[in-house]
């Protein structure tokens, strides 16, 4: 019998604290995958967030700094620089790239730092139990906008990726998901692109995955896989956005 | 070789072999970067040199530098040192060796350019959040500012917490001779991965378990066995770590404490006090954190009174008041900043001391 | 003729069901028990259907799922 799919082996057994159903997870394992089939193990850093994913030093076993609240990107620079043939690369939320950590992460990505940013957008904020983040739709309810984000109370979703994309130090910025089998595909593929692209110095690469917050959404992972299709792939949607410091 | 005190800092820093500085511009310690980016070490050491977005982002790159067992710093003033806080905060937690250089300006807020001694409190007892220390130098001339990073680097690792160089605008800008330390070369990643085996690096992960950093620890329990370990380190630091000079101890009646410019200033005071025939001598304080707390407390009683003078409104005379425990009075002269204390204050001051006894 | 079959890790398995969605065969089912962490996990419902395409594993956030593939 041959075995076609397993666990990686970098990631470990220690049951995961996501919810059920949680991207995070899913994207945790796909880092260890690609780390584990790029066999970079022993030069690689990981650098992890506040947020739901402050605990992935956890689940994937390579050497892990937590950063404090948005300011991983600072971190990677100065590691990457540091260890210059390192595969140095970043772990975020949306609250934490692209709200207490936005100067950090435009900065760095502006630099050109020879790093990978992986930015988990599921527009809210799932470890402090649901609020609005700045990635959250027009009219999407949270915690604290219950009735609806709305543009006169609390502005507009920021669009992180696409700046991403327009500043000179990225050499790579896509959007991707993983919602489905070929999405997966996709993202995974993504994440090994921009962790060579750090290998190679090729400047900074910036993967966002849309996602979902089942918990924080109040829905099963089933329906909330359905409602990111439905109302956060419109607005957010997939493709690459820059290949090789060319725009899409 | 004639420096700045801030340039003495870039120039002391490539030869003792740091790894990486981070750091953004701010009066008055701006040459620190601008010193670096005219000697281009990574040229010839390969030492990172990056001018970063915000003291924000420098102390966190300080933090993810040392973190990975490299020697790495950052400078400073005040309103930067004071954003640097929650990094110095983390940095302590994790136990992460650091470099902070802070060449004080006044304050509160933007304060003045001008030189002060207002962050002592900043400095000692910090702005981060917790219980933790940081190791603090004061030198006192160009020369301690090259001597003190090599100290620092080596107290660092030691210890494996942040240790700051409390400078002030007036050291950090005059220049003076100075002997700079030989060249020391940059540790190799294999002494990296020998010397420090917590780091995160990813060195030999194969054949250890993986290292991770974090100062998060949900286990209340836990955490304050973390916490109490912290404080064992640094109670084993206050036992070995203390400096301090003395100047006319022996026969002194009267003594001032001071420690950075304002030793310097109270210096001048001492002789002219000695030539009125007055016993006074001065204790400086060289690392203010752990701070001379026992020999303080012997002047104390060798002491008819001793006198701080600060360039502040009085915030390192209540630890040496803690510290004479009130064997006899301790007075405090100062000027807030910018605006510095004369020797002839320092005089005036000590003999309304006397003749008020 | 190729036959699949799957093993869940029922320990950490945490009933999302997304594997359940994800296969082609529509044979993988949660338990009616539960696991330690209380969770109802996933089973292969249909032992003779599977044809190992690995979706359900591809999809599993846990890594809970390995799936093994022989030809017959």
């Amino acid at each position: 019998m041959e075995t076609v799919y397993k666990k990686p082996r970098l990631l470990n057994d220690v049951t995961m604290h996501y919810c059920p159903g949680c991207g995070h997870s899913l994207v945790h394992k796909l880092v260890a995958e690609v780390l584990e089939e790029m066999g970079v193990e022993e030069r690689a850093v990981g650098i992890c967030p506040v947020g739901c994913a402050v605990f992935a030093y956890r689940y994937v076993d390579i050497d892990w700094i937590e950063a404090a609240h948005g300011r991983a990107p600072a971190c990677a620079s100065a590691v990457k620089r540091l260890w210059p043939d390192h595969l140095v690369f970043t772990y975020q939320g949306d609250g934490d790239l692209a709200c207490i950590g936005t100067g950090e992460t435009i900065q760095a990505l502006n630099r050109g730092e020879n790093i990978a940013v992986i930015f988990i957008n599921n527009a809210i904020y799932g470890m402090t139990g649901g609020q609005m983040a700045p990635t959250t739709l027009m009219g999407q309810k949270t915690s604290t906008c219950p009735y609806g984000r709305q543009a006169d109370l609390h502005g507009f979703p920021l669009h992180i990726t696409d700046i991403a994309a327009t500043l000179e130090g990225t050499c790579y910025v896509t959007r991707q998901a993983v919602n489905n089998v070929a999405n997966v595909a996709r993202t995974k593929r993504a994440i090994r692109q921009a962790f060579q692209n750090s290998l190679d110095r090729k400047g900074a690469s910036f993967v966002e995955v849309v996602s979902t917050c089942s918990a924080g959404w109040k829905m099963t992972p089933e329906q909330a896989n359905q409602w990111m299709a439905d109302n956060m792939l419109p607005y957010y949607p997939l493709g690459d956005l820059k290949v090789n410091g060319e725009k899409k | 070789m004639l420096l700045k005190g801030n340039e003495a800092i870039a120039h002391s820093a490539i030869r003792n072999g740091c790894d990486g500085f981070f750091g953004y511009p701010i009066t008055p310690q701006s040459e620190v970067l601008e010193t670096l980016a005219v000697l281009k070490p990574w040229e010839t050491t390969g030492m990172v040199v990056l001018q970063s977005e915000s003291e924000l982002a420098s102390i966190n790159m300080v933090y993810a530098g040392g973190a990975t067992g490299k020697c790495v710093m950052t400078s400073s003033s005040s309103p930067g040192v004071a954003l640097m806080q929650e990094g110095i905060s983390y940095m302590a937690a994790c136990e992460i060796p650091g470099l902070i250089v802070s060449v004080q300006r006044g304050g509160p807020g933007l304060g003045t350019i001008q030189p002060s001694q207002s962050d002592y409190r900043q400095a000692v007892y910090g702005g981060g959040n917790g219980d933790y220390r940081v190791i603090v130098l004061a030198p006192n001339s160009v020369q301690e500012m090259a001597d003190s990073v090599g100290e620092a680097f080596r107290l660092m690792f030691k210890w494996r917490m942040p240790v700051m160089i409390l400078s002030d605008g007036a050291i950090g800008q005059m220049m003076e001779k100075v002997v700079l330390p030989p060249f020391k070369p940059r540790r190799t990643d294999e002494e990296v991965r020998q010397q420090c085996p917590w780091a995160i690096n990813g060195l030999g992960l194969l054949s250890r378990k993986p290292n991770f950093v974090s100062s998060l620890e949900l286990d209340a329990a836990v955490m304050e066995k973390r916490n109490r370990a912290m404080q064992e380190k640094y109670r084993a630091i206050e036992a070995e770590e203390v400096l301090y000079e003395e100047y006319m101890l022996d026969d002194a009646e009267y003594a001032i404490v001071a420690y950075g410019s304002s030793s310097r200033i109270s210096m001048g005071a001492i002789d002219q006090l000695r030539e009125k025939g007055v016993k006074v001598g001065m204790l400086r304080p060289k690392t203010l954190w752990p701070f001379p707390e026992q020999r303080i407390g012997e002047l104390g009683r060798q002491c008819h009174a001793l006198l701080t003078v600060e360039i502040n409104e009085g915030q390192m005379v209540r630890d040496v008041r803690y510290a004479v425990a009130g064997q006899c009075p301790v007075e405090f002269f100062g000027h807030s900043g910018g605006v510095m204390p004369s020797p002839e204050e320092v005089v005036d001051k000590m003999e309304s001391i006397i003749n008020n006894r | 003729m190729i036959k699949g079959t799957i093993k869940v890790d029922t320990d950490r398995c945490k009933g999302c069901n997304l594997c359940a969605v994800a296969c082609p065969k529509k044979i993988i089912t949660l338990s009616e028990t539960v696991n330690r962490m209380g969770y109802h996990y996933a089973q292969q419902s249909d032992n003779d259907a599977c044809t190992g395409c690995a979706a359900c594993g591809i999809m599993c956030p846990d890594g809970c799922i390995t799936v093994f593939r022989e030809r017959l």
